[in-house]
């Protein structure tokens, strides 16, 4: 399961490596993001500490969005979608694969935009529990994520339909992210956020469970 | 139809009983000391929460089942139930603020229970929209049943979340492990007041049935509904 898994993720991340289009889009929409939220604040009035967490979540929020719609839609050319779901491979294996190809995609994402946010913003990013906070988040929303773009690039109005649909899933995994942020950017011990991390975790794995069983009637006519 | 004239009595009993329960909520159950009169908003906005909540659980049970046995009267209750799901949660929002203006002393607050209640109602819009957004009927009603069920899933998160954030909100008085500390006199109308809740969710989910499975034979013989 997981090899034939891998050969999704394989042929979809060779696709992006050949053209490269998205992920460069992507980044740029970073960077114009994190532009507009420094000219959409008084920097005298709010400091950079008390932005910066909200900055970094919204910024990859949008950009996962972005990034997530892409994902099916490049299987509907040529009806490639077809071609998929009729190789001789489990189900989950192909949700597995597309969750692997989102997953590096928003990863590399969140690599792009982590330095930028603390070059812009001033603020020390690069501590190991971040890393961990931000691995748990974009785990979870990108799973429930992958699950949706596979409905709704079939759907009238594909791009609109996803953020309305994934946003309400998107940010409960958000808000525990950010109070864990807040507290790790303001140099807090780590047993304050335990909390948080264990739900994140927790809401990683139901949703991946779900996901994986749920995925089948997602594509099966 | 039967099922549409059962569902609009339903209905029509129960909008009347509601008048019945909000008579004695105004005149013959004591005034709360603390609140005063807002108080009595509570006999809507209880009721309406807990349902709107069970609706959504509702909605993902009938959605799992539907994935395994394909039945058609499943996804058309779920949808029903969506929908009056989505009533109820809008009867929520907006009680809430009502009764926040003269307690609290504003609208809205980023309160985690208010947040998740609108998450709930966001997730029911979605589930709406999404229903829209699909043209075949199968595809329609698999789409649903897994966003039905990712959204059942949601509910526990929630919940959790309500406790570890700090809340303005009051703490649960009826629904809870120990006895509901709330007199009789209050304890009794909320009671009817959930009954009659429990009585209008019925009543419109029969006629939402009843509408859904009217549209579905129309489309059949190829007429439209727009």
């Amino acid at each position: 399961m997981l090899r034939h898994a891998w050969a999704v993720a394989a042929k979809d991340l060779l696709v992006e490596f050949r053209s490269r289009t998205a992920i460069l889009s992507v980044a740029v929409f970073v960077v114009l993001v994190l532009v507009v939220f420094n000219f959409g604040r008084d920097p005298t009035a709010v400091s950079n500490i008390d932005l910066a967490p909200s900055i970094l979540w919204v910024t990859f929020t949008f950009a996962a969005i972005l990034a997530l719609n892409r994902a099916f839609q490049i299987e509907l050319e040529n009806q490639a979608l077809e071609g998929l779901l009729l190789a001789p491979i489990d189900r989950g294996s192909i949700y597995l694969g597309k969750l692997i190809a989102n997953l590096l995609f928003v990863v590399t994402i969140e690599v792009i935009g982590l330095p930028l946010v603390a070059l812009f913003f001033n603020v020390q990013v690069l501590l190991a529990p971040l890393v961990l906070v931000i691995a748990l988040a974009t785990v979870g929303f990108v799973a429930v994520g992958t699950l949706f773009s596979a409905m709704t690039v079939r759907t009238r109005f594909a791009e609109l339909l996803l953020p309305v649909l994934l946003l309400p899933f998107m940010i409960l995994p958000l808000t525990w992210a950010v109070q864990a942020t807040v507290r790790l950017l303001a140099a807090r011990p780590l047993s304050e956020i335990a909390g948080w991390l264990n739900m994140l975790a927790v809401y990683d794995i139901v949703f991946l469970a779900l996901a994986l069983l749920l995925f089948s009637a997602t594509v099966t006519e | 139809m039967n099922m549409l004239r059962a569902g609009r009595w339903i209905t029509f009993i129960a909008l009347l009983l509601l008048a019945g329960v909000y008579v004695r909520a105004l005149a013959f159950t004591p005034v709360e000391a603390m609140q005063g009169l807002a108080q009595k908003i509570f006999y809507v906005h209880v009721p309406a929460a807990i349902w709107a909540e069970t609706a959504m659980v509702l909605v993902g049970l009938a959605s799992a089942v539907y994935l395994f046995t394909k039945d058609p009267r499943l996804d058309r209750f779920a949808a029903a139930s969506a929908e009056v799901g989505t009533v109820f949660c809008a009867t929520v929002l907006t009680t809430g603020p009502i009764w926040g203006k003269p307690i609290w002393g504003t609208w809205w607050t980023w309160d985690a229970r208010l947040t998740l209640t609108l998450f709930l109602f966001l997730i029911y819009v979605g589930y709406l929209l999404l229903r829209g957004a699909v043209t075949d009927p199968g595809m329609r009603a698999r789409f649903a049943a897994v966003l039905g069920i990712c959204g059942m899933c949601e509910v526990p998160f929630i919940h959790l979340s309500v406790f570890m954030f700090p809340t303005l909100h009051p703490m649960p008085i009826v629904l809870k492990p120990s006895a509901p500390s709330l007199p009789w006199s209050m304890l009794s109308t909320w009671l009817m007041s959930l009954g009659v809740f429990t009585l209008l969710y019925v009543g419109f989910v029969v006629q939402r049935y009843a509408l859904s499975y009217l549209r579905e034979q129309l489309e059949t013989v190829g007429g439209s509904h727009a």
